[in-house]
Formats: structure tokens, sequence, C-alpha cells
């Protein structure tokens, strides 16, 4: 980790006329930092990732940026044409649902291969070659190149979205519940997968979930969220070992006794 | 049909009122000033179906004079169906001359082909497009493919023709195939096939692009670049015929297969048929023709 950080979030809120999506929400995100936001349905989790991703815009507060020029950007002053570049280059964003983020009529090959044609590659073999490497690393057979991701159990389409997400070497992965609509025994799998890669391509990450399990697995940080707002937040060891706010304690044991 | 003709004749020049004329050359001017977008228009009922080239038929309305000459095609004949109804369609709205020769009009309204005679300054090509939008094929949204238009994103046109490949082992697309149009605006070319789009490529002639149930027209100027897309390791190629036309012995023309008998017997001819006939009026003469002569004899 440098010393300068990735991501910069200043009183974030987001309301739905007034319904509170999420409120004044502030932190930093380090690079090479995995952060986990957790809390209950409805807590404002995927709110405040989608206005981190630029998906929607907050209703108030700022939110800035680390550019790989070294530059801070206030994201919501960035141009359309640069703020999609960003998200298709430099940023991922893994949907609950592989279908929302996946061209489930193409093939896998041309779902990882999206991205670099998008900027630019124009090598039908080599960008094929790249697609089969990825493929490879998420752990598809790279005869399923030429399949569509229809075809795909729900495992491995969720493995190739993160593949189809990766192929760029973005520096920053926001993802909602990635394990959310998969059998316990496949979410393992995935967990393992992905806190590998994170590992090992030095990936900063923002976590949405729900279940305490995956924030153990895989951040090195947590914010637990209520009623749209942070109640909490430090080291996930520290955070779920030793939870200081009631709704934390409340939140741990709940899940303790599963 | 004499309720038609008499309906007809209480109509403008050219069947459409002024205003909507109006309208239409507003939407062909800007148009032309940005080579390769897409402009809506409002598209009018015209007296024929859709499928029958009403955006071609309302763009050539729109710029026809009385001088005008009028050629219509429909995939390279002056003499199928819909090529003849709306050269009579014009005849009689408009009153004006009608040629098939293409060296002679001025207007060439076309269904499926650029005609193999080299256009030239003056001339304007009009064609009927079914479907404007390139990038409907993988992305369904309206909103999002303008979005993509504006911001120059065109990843998805690669996609298309990585899937090609993918498939067939080479680029498979022969009709409808996407070029970018001066560097800027990716562009399909209705559906000619990939044989005719080296010659929208700074073509002297205007070219304009009319989709009636879409309520689309894009142009494409007077000596403006369009490239067609590819990869560097699976290049454009324009489709090859091994044999010359059997009727006029032309080479490097588009030809199609026409089938002569129940036993398989076939040629390949010119699918330009003006073209074909003028060679042949000028003594040139394919392997078919020279042997009707010699049984002739
Ligand atoms: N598009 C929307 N319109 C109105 N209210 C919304 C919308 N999306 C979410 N909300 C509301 O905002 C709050 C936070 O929702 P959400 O961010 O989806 O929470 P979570 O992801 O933690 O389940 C909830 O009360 C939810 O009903
Ligand atoms: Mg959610
Ligand atoms: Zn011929």
């Amino acid at each position: 980790m440098t010393d300068a950080p990735l991501l910069k979030v200043r009183d974030v809120s987001k309301f739905y006329g007034a319904r509170i999506g999420c409120r004044n929400v502030s932190f930093e995100l380090w690079p090479g930092e995995v952060l986990a936001i957790v809390g209950e349905s409805g807590s404002g989790k995927t709110t405040l990732l989608n206005c981190l991703a630029t998906r929607l815009m907050p209703t108030s507060g700022t939110i800035e940026y680390r550019m790989r020029d070294g530059q801070m950007r206030d994201l919501a002053h960035m141009g359309e044409a640069e703020r999609r570049f960003l998200m298709r280059t430099d940023w991922g964003f893994v949907h609950q649902n592989p279908a929302d983020g996946l061209r489930m009529a193409v093939s896998a090959g041309a779902n990882v291969g999206e991205r670099l044609m998008a900027v630019g590659q124009r090598h039908y073999g080599n960008i094929r070659a790249t697609a089969g490497d990825w493929l490879r690393r998420v752990e598809i057979e790279v005869d399923r190149i030429d399949d569509q991701p229809r075809a795909f159990s729900g495992g491995m389409r969720q493995r190739l979205q993160i593949a189809r997400n990766l192929v760029t070497s973005p520096r920053l992965v926001f993802m909602d519940e990635p394990t959310g609509g998969l059998d316990v025994s496949v979410q393992a799998r995935l967990l393992d997968l992905v806190r590998n890669l994170v590992h090992d391509l030095g990936l900063s990450a923002i976590i949405v979930t729900h279940d305490l399990a995956v924030a153990r697995l895989l951040s090195h940080r947590m914010m637990v969220m209520k009623d749209g707002q942070v109640i909490e937040q430090g080291l996930t060891d520290r955070v779920l070992d030793d939870p200081r706010e009631a709704y934390t304690q409340l939140l741990v044991s709940s899940i303790l006794q599963v | 049909m004499n309720a038609v003709s008499t309906e007809l004749a209480t109509y403008n020049f050219a069947y459409l009122d002024e205003q909507t004329k109006r309208m239409i050359r507003r939407a062909i001017l800007k148009a032309i000033a940005i080579p390769g977008y897409q402009v809506p228009f409002a598209s009018r009922e015209m007296p024929m179906p859709y499928g029958w080239g009403t955006g071609g038929v309302q763009v050539t309305a729109a710029i026809l004079g009385p001088d005008d000459v009028l050629k219509v095609i429909d995939q390279g004949a002056d003499d199928t169906t819909n090529a003849v109804s709306i050269r009579a369609f014009f005849k009689k709205v408009a009153n004006m001359a009608v040629t098939t020769k293409t060296g002679e009009a001025t207007i060439i309204q076309t269904r499926h082909r650029i005609p193999e005679e080299k256009l030239t300054a003056g001339q304007t090509l009009v064609y009927q497009v079914p479907i404007p939008e390139p990038l409907r094929f993988l992305e369904p949204r309206e909103t999002e493919t303008r979005k993509m238009h504006a911001l120059e994103e065109y990843g998805l046109m690669h996609v298309k023709l990585y899937e090609d490949i993918a498939r067939n082992g080479h680029i498979a697309t022969t009709y409808a195939y996407p070029v970018k149009v001066e560097g800027r605006y990716v562009m399909d070319p209705s559906p000619t096939p990939k044989f005719d789009n080296p010659k929208m490529h700074m073509s002297e002639a205007l070219q304009l692009f009319g989709a009636g149930r879409e309520k689309r027209i894009y142009a494409v100027p007077p000596y403006t670049e369009v490239v067609s897309l590819d990869f560097e390791d699976h290049p454009f190629e324009i489709q090859t015929f091994d044999k010359p036309c059997a009727l006029c012995g032309a080479e490097n023309v588009y030809l199609d297969e026409v089938v002569l008998d129940d036993k398989g017997g076939r040629m390949f001819v010119c699918s330009d048929t003006d073209h074909c006939e003028d060679r042949r009026d000028h003594g040139h003469c394919g392997t078919m023709l020279a042997y009707d002569k010699e049984t002739a004899r």
C-alpha cells in the first residue's frame, strides 16, 4: 500500500425522494485494500456502492479517485466519456446476477475480449489468446471459449463475469453480493478464487455483502451500515471479534448462531 | 388502379407536401454535415408498405426536381417489381424522366447494390435502409446505442466481428458490413454486399440513406473516407468470383447465380443488369452467349 488513498469519499448521501438511500458516508480506500460493506437488507449498501461506482448520482457529497497519473479527480466533475472509459478500463463492477454484467448472447471469449476491443485492440489472435488465459485463471475450461454463458452454471457465469472485468488490469473492483445467488459449496470456491486474484493482482476492492463470513474471508477493513448510515468501521478482525456498537454485536452474534 | 391515379393526381409534386419536403431536406442537410450520423426525422406514411423502401422514397421525393432523371434498382436490377413500382410511382407523381442507364441518371434509388459503373460528381445515390443501427445486433437499447455513438464507443462492433470469426473461422458477414465514416461514426451501409463497400470510399457522388420505419436519415457526402471494420489478422476482403459473367464476360463485378434447369444447370451473371446489357451492346460476350450463338448458327 502506498501513502496516498485511491478513493476519497466525503459525506456522500443519496435520497430517493424523501427516502434515505445512504447518508453522510465518509471513508478512504487505499491501494491494495479490500473493504467490505456489510449490513442487513435495505441498509443502503447497494445505494452506496452504486454512488461510488458512478452508476448513481449522489444527492450530496464528493467522491475523488486517484487516476493512473497520480492526480486526484472529483468524479462528479469528470465528463461522461472519460468516466465511462475509466469504468471499463481502470475499474470493474461485478453484479450479483451475472446476467446483468455479461452479454448472454455472445461467446465467453467475446465476453472477456470486449473490453480489449473497446480500448482499441484489433488483433483477433491476441484477443482470443488473452481471453483464453483469463478463462484458465478463473478455472473455466478453455474449450468452453466459444460457448455462450447461457450454457454455463451460476458459478461459471460469475467467474466469467470476473474475468471479463479483470482483463484490462483494473485497479479498483466493485462487487455487489458476488456470491449472493450461489449454492454454499459453489460460494466457497468462488470466494477462494476472488481472494487469490485480489491478492495476486494487488487489486483494491469494495465488496458489498450481507454475509459476515464473506467479509471475514476477503476484506481487510469493513464498514457496518444501518438505515443508510455507517455505524461502525475498522479492521475486519477487530470489528468481528470485538464489535463496539450494540447493533454490530447483534449482527455478529446472529451469524455465529447460524 | 383508376382510383389510385386520381387520388395521387391531387398530391403535390413528388407526392409529399412542401412542408414535409422541407423537414426532410433539413434532416438531409444535417446528415451531410455530420457524415455517418443518423438523423431522426418525422417519417411519413407513403402509399406503399415499409418493406418497399419508404425511407428511400421519401428522401428521393424530397430532393427531386423536374429536371432530374431517376433510376431505381433492386438487387442491381431495374426490372424487379419493387424497382418498377417505385419508378412508376415517381413518373406519376413527379412526371419526370426515368432511365435504366446508370450514366444518365442524376438520382439512383437503390436496394442492395451500388452500380458497377463508377458514379460521378452531381449524381446522388439514395439507399433504402431497413435497419439503420449497426449496433442493434448486440445492444437492443436505443438510449445506449445513441450514447455509444455520441461517445465513440465502438468496441461492440468488433465483438460482432470476433463472434463471426470464432464461429466461422473468418469474418462471415457479407451484407450490411459495418464501416467507419470519416474516422468518426460507425455506419450500416444497408444490406448491400460487402463487395460494394470500397465503392463508397471517396465516392464522387452524394450518398443518402433513408430508413422509413426507423425514421432515420444518414449520409456520406462526396469524397468521404469510408473504411470497413476488420482485424489486423483478419483484414477486410470483398467477395471474389471464380468465373466472369456468363453473359458479358465481365470480371471484378458482383455476380448472381441463375438456375437454368432442374438438372443442376446454373450460371453466374452480373447482378447489375444495366452494366451487363451495356457491355453486351458494346460487343462483350460471355461463355453462355458465345455458346448460344454457336448453336443458333
Ligand atoms: N431506486 C430506488 N428508489 C427508491 N428507493 C430505493 C431505490 N433503491 C433503493 N431504495 C431504498 O433505499 C434503501 C437502501 O436500499 P439498498 O441500497 O438497496 O440497500 P441494500 O443494498 O443494503 O439492501 C432501502 O430503503 C430501499 O428501499
Ligand atoms: Mg443490495
Ligand atoms: Zn454481365
